[in-house]
């Protein structure tokens, strides 16, 4: 049982389970799903800087604070108990996209060439992860939701504005990955 | 629904997007229920591979069906669920009615959904995994992380000038 979980997860179940996380949170305590709401929970508590945006009662919504913990604390779990023995797979029309942009490692969830500790004083550690995840932060509460509150939670209430946001999602995500992605590779 | 209206006097009514609905105080104890359905969750984005920067790259290059499969079927089963909830107006734990608010319409959904999505391409995380990938032992992700809190507080100090 043990060697079969430790296997890489088939999509459905993973989208099953994913998707059950909607009526639970609703059931267990009418809970919204939203991830990316947290960030926002943070800033409350930790620096309001007297931003009216951030002048709430976030201890109402501590929930999500105990909710995403618990997403890292799965993270360690799966990774430290549950990792996957055999060889990282990735598509292979995929790994020759990115071969010819210069990604060289293939072994684990994340290429080293770019994910790793000795690059987040490079440039490639500021667009990475600093330009990154300041556009992931700022985008989703402009748009009032990530891929959990919108794609997820808005399409399974059949919401026309989480359609929209999905959609335009997706088109930033193309237009970097076809348009700006190999520019950025060739600075480096 | 996060207009800028909001005064102190309403602060208790705030609802955020993803808000807490119930009306029947919560002991800080029953706060571990979420913490237990987070730790799953966080099983299943790693287990699934949705952490990883590779299958977002595989999803935006259409090369593989993965990622579209998970979304697809957590938006199907997510459906079902929230219309059986509504049809048999099936209560929460305490007893209550379950409240969905509705969302509405701003421009915001597509500029920041538009950098949302770059920022989600570069980075191969939207908010979910940015956890699960620094409790996977990516521990650069904290510089991504502290990020995207900066890229928050930074959408809080410029709201009442952007376009919405």
């Amino acid at each position: 049982m043990i060697e079969l979980i430790k296997q890489p997860w088939h999509w459905a179940l993973a989208g099953v389970m994913i998707g059950l996380t909607v009526p639970t949170l609703l059931l267990i305590g009418n809970k919204i799903f939203g991830i990316s709401s947290s960030l926002r929970h943070i800033c409350a508590a930790c620096f309001p800087s007297n931003i009216q945006y951030f002048m709430y009662n976030w201890k109402k919504e501590i929930w999500n604070l105990f909710f995403v913990v618990g997403v890292l604390l799965g993270g360690i779990i799966a990774s430290q108990f549950l990792s996957n023995p055999n060889e990282f797979a990735v598509n292979e029309n995929t790994v020759k996209d990115l071969k010819a942009l210069g990604v060289t490692d293939f072994s684990s969830l994340m290429p080293a060439d770019i994910f790793s500790v000795e690059n987040i004083f490079t440039l490639k550690g500021l667009i990475f992860f600093v330009v990154g995840g300041l556009m992931v932060g700022f985008g989703t509460r402009y748009a009032g939701g990530c891929t959990s509150g919108h794609a997820i939670m808005g399409l399974s209430n059949l919401q026309l504005p989480s359609l929209i946001a999905t959609i335009s999602f997706m088109a930033g995500g193309f237009a970097m990955t076809h348009l700006i992605m190999p520019f950025i590779f060739k600075l480096f | 629904m996060t207009k800028t209206s909001i005064d102190n006097t309403a602060v208790e009514e705030f609802v955020c997007e993803a808000p807490n609905n119930q009306v029947k105080k919560e002991s800080f104890i029953s706060n571990f229920k979420y913490l237990i359905v987070g730790i799953i969750f966080g099983i299943v984005f790693v287990k699934a591979e949705i952490i990883s920067w590779f299958r977002i790259q595989e999803m935006f290059r259409l090369q593989s069906f993965h990622m579209y499969g998970v979304i697809c079927t957590a938006v199907v089963v997510g459906l079902i669920s929230v219309q059986l909830i509504k049809r048999f107006n099936i209560k929460t734990l305490a007893g209550e009615m379950v409240s969905i608010p509705d969302k509405t319409f701003d421009k915001g959904q597509i500029y920041g959904g538009l950098i949302f999505g770059l920022g989600w391409a570069i980075t191969g995380a939207c908010p979910g995994p940015l956890f699960a990938q620094i409790g996977s032992g990516f521990l650069a992700i904290t510089v991504t992380f502290m990020s995207a809190i900066a890229g928050t507080w930074l959408y809080g100090a410029f709201q009442s000038k952007l376009p919405h």
